[in-house]
């Protein structure tokens, strides 16, 4: 866990794309269902967020909160069935994946979308040494020869900073370390120089030392590359560091969305006060650390109104009848704060008050 | 890895050793008389018997046998029968038959079981899963003398496709029946386990990866996730190889093939010790080389493994 104070660290946002028509990634009121035997998990109930080139979109939210589903079912891999998608778009430089047919969508995969996962360990496959791993996008995207694909992938090793590349091709997963692994992964989504990179929690497994490069060099990567990242995490100090905008997920839902720096100074939503409110901070070293109360609510039954009523300090009684909308936020005197939303019935006195 | 396999070798000399020794112990303590045994049921003459006791040593103490025997067996010499005849031509005789036959029912259960398992497992809980979940059942549970003798009479006697018995028509006629049947168990086996173990690992992390990579399905399923699956499916193929090897008493039996099981059943019971013991070391040398082959095996399957 990286410690930040929230006024002051605070990185100026990259800005995005000036001339654009449709946005590189935008998804409209997806939702996702997953049948069980105990009944359908509404797992995400109408998401909308874009992506542009070189923008860094963070996603955050508890365990459960719907962020990765929504990111597994932007890659389309989800596992369909129990998963279904009832309702929604994902457009793809205006195009809806959706609708597209499996094939097309395998095109995508990797080449123009890529995912880079949580636990290298268990995401890398044991039995196959990381160059073939790494080459094998060649080998499959371009029809490069395993002699070529060799070479890119020691190019690839390179890239990312991994020492001794070209000796080391030929190792084994399980004989890197856990940042090298990561580093791999990395490589792995960014081998074909993809528009899109999603990366689920990529420094969770990781002790923070590693963490901070790990993050160093995806952020220097997605640069250089100009690529749009969707960053996946419930690590409030990886995002401040380099995130454009946040959204926040609760039960399946966006809560709030707001370029970085606007959220951690002035959050719309009680939800992400009490995200923020959790971080440790040296000026209140020593006392009890701020925990939100609860637990994240059972996607089977989500609490009528707002999902996040019974643990919310300001909940009302129309708090547990009516589901607030996503509505956007503006300053006292009604201008308006541009990327800023919020979906809390009490957003002006969450805010401003 | 050299030297990890010259050890494994040089480990097979005392388990020779120990194990014949068992079996000599074995067949020495079974009652009845190999010489008598020689004139059936007639009284043996006892001058030629006590001829033969002699020349056999069955007069000796049994260390003393054993080591006239074992010392035979380290100059390559495996003895010979109680009416002379030596115990290599026996296994140059039947070997082939078993070997033959062993390897036809390797190939099929390994073939079919495989693809078998393979499609039960992604087509879990639809029709051809349930297909292949009640066909293994059925075949697991149904004796080997009877699916080879309902088969004899249905493929051999009724619609003549192969020949009922024997092995006059060589390979492949012959022996594609008695295979089968020989390989139905361990099929309906190999096939639950590799289902079993592929569905584990089309679960895997790293099968998502390989979707999120792109890759065709063919290659998800039969590089990414087969490879992990098929350790403990090459664990039961190597111990069932050297199984095989051993002959398959009942199969040769019900298709009257001369293997070495139907030979190694007929010496127990004509106290044919010599042979008993030469064949059931043959067969442990066998399923010691099959072992170390399957250990070798895991190391070229998951490279995690590895000997020093």
């Amino acid at each position: 866990m990286t410690i930040i104070d929230p006024t002051d660290a605070v990185p100026a946002p990259r800005s995005g794309d000036g001339d654009k028509t449709s946005p590189l990634l935008e998804v409209r009121d997806l939702h996702v269902e997953f049948k069980t035997r105990e009944g359908v998990v509404r797992a995400v109930n109408g998401v909308n967020y874009s992506v542009d080139s070189g923008e860094t979109l963070a996603v955050l939210g508890e365990s459960g909160s719907g962020k990765s589903v929504t990111a597994q079912a932007i890659m389309g891999i989800l596992d369909m069935p129990p998963a279904s998608i009832p309702k929604g778009e994902i457009r793809f430089f205006g195009q809806d994946m959706l609708k597209m047919s499996g094939e097309e969508r395998r095109k995508l995969r990797g080449a123009r979308i890529a995912m880079i996962f949580q636990d290298a360990l268990s995401s890398l496959n044991p039995v196959l040494s990381v160059g073939f791993q790494l080459g094998e996008m060649f080998r499959v995207h371009q029809g490069l020869s395993r002699k070529q694909a060799k070479a890119k992938a020691i190019e690839l090793m390179d890239r990312v900073k991994i020492p001794a590349a070209a000796a080391r091709v030929n190792d084994y997963p399980h004989q890197f370390s856990g940042g090298m692994r990561q580093r791999i992964m990395i490589a792995m989504a960014l081998a074909l120089e993809p528009d899109l990179i999603i990366a689920d929690e990529p420094t969770t497994a990781l002790d923070v030392t590693v963490q901070a490069q790990v993050m160093d060099l995806l952020a220097e990567l997605q640069r250089e590359y100009r690529m749009g990242l969707i960053l996946i995490t419930h690590d409030l100090g990886v995002v401040a560091d380099v995130a454009d905008k946040i959204a926040v997920m609760y039960a399946g839902r966006i809560v709030e969305t707001a370029p970085v720096h606007e959220l951690y100074k002035r959050p719309a939503h009680p939800y992400t006060r009490g995200l923020l409110d959790s971080i440790p901070r040296l000026d209140l070293k020593g006392q009890d650390l701020y925990a939100i109360k609860g637990l994240p609510p059972n996607l089977l039954k989500v609490p009528s109104g707002c999902a996040f009523n019974p643990r919310c300090e300001k909940a009302q009684d129309i708090c547990r009848t009516d589901l607030p909308p996503l509505v956007p936020v503006t300053e006292r005197d009604g201008t308006e704060l541009p990327g800023r939303a919020s979906a809390c019935h009490f957003w002006k006195e969450t805010i401003h008050g | 890895m050299g030297r990890y396999v010259v050890r494994r070798l040089l480990q097979v000399i005392p388990v020779v050793i120990g194990v014949t020794f068992i079996i000599f112990c074995l067949v020495f303590a079974l009652p009845g008389d190999p010489i008598q045994a020689l004139a059936g049921d007639k009284r043996a003459d006892p001058n030629i018997a006590a001829i033969l006791r002699d020349h056999y040593h069955l007069n000796e103490p049994l260390y003393q046998q054993y080591w006239h025997y074992i010392s035979g067996v380290f100059t390559g010499d495996l003895g010979e029968t109680y009416n002379g005849r030596a115990i290599s031509d026996i296994v140059s005789e039947r070997f082939p038959v078993t070997l033959k036959l062993g390897l036809t029912a390797f190939a099929i259960e390994a073939v079919i079981g495989i693809v078998a398992g393979l499609f039960s497992a992604l087509r879990k809980g639809k029709f051809i899963d349930n297909v292949v979940l009640v066909s293994t059942l059925v075949l697991i549970s149904i004796p080997v003398f009877v699916l080879g003798s309902v088969l004899q009479l249905e493929f051999g006697v009724n619609l003549k496709i192969t020949p009922v018995a024997g092995i006059e028509r060589g390979w492949p006629q012959s022996y594609i029946l008695p295979a089968i049947v020989l390989a139905s168990t361990s099929m309906a086996y190999i096939a639950r386990l590799v289902r079993t173990s592929m569905t584990e690992s089309i679960r895997a992390d790293y099968v998502r990866t390989a979707i999120a990579k792109g890759l065709p399905q063919r290659r998800v399923i039969g590089l990414h996730a087969l490879r992990n699956s098929l350790i403990p499916v090459v664990t039961f193929l190597g111990f069932d190889l050297g199984a095989l090897m051993g002959g398959a008493i009942i199969t040769e039996r019900v298709f009257n093939m001369p293997g070495i099981g139907g030979q190694l059943a007929q010496s127990v019971y004509l106290r044919e010790r010599p042979v008993v013991v030469g064949l059931v070391t043959l067969l442990v040398l066998i399923y010691l080389v099959a072992n170390l082959v399957v250990d070798l095996m895991y190391a070229v399957l998951d490279p995690r493994i590895r000997y020093e």
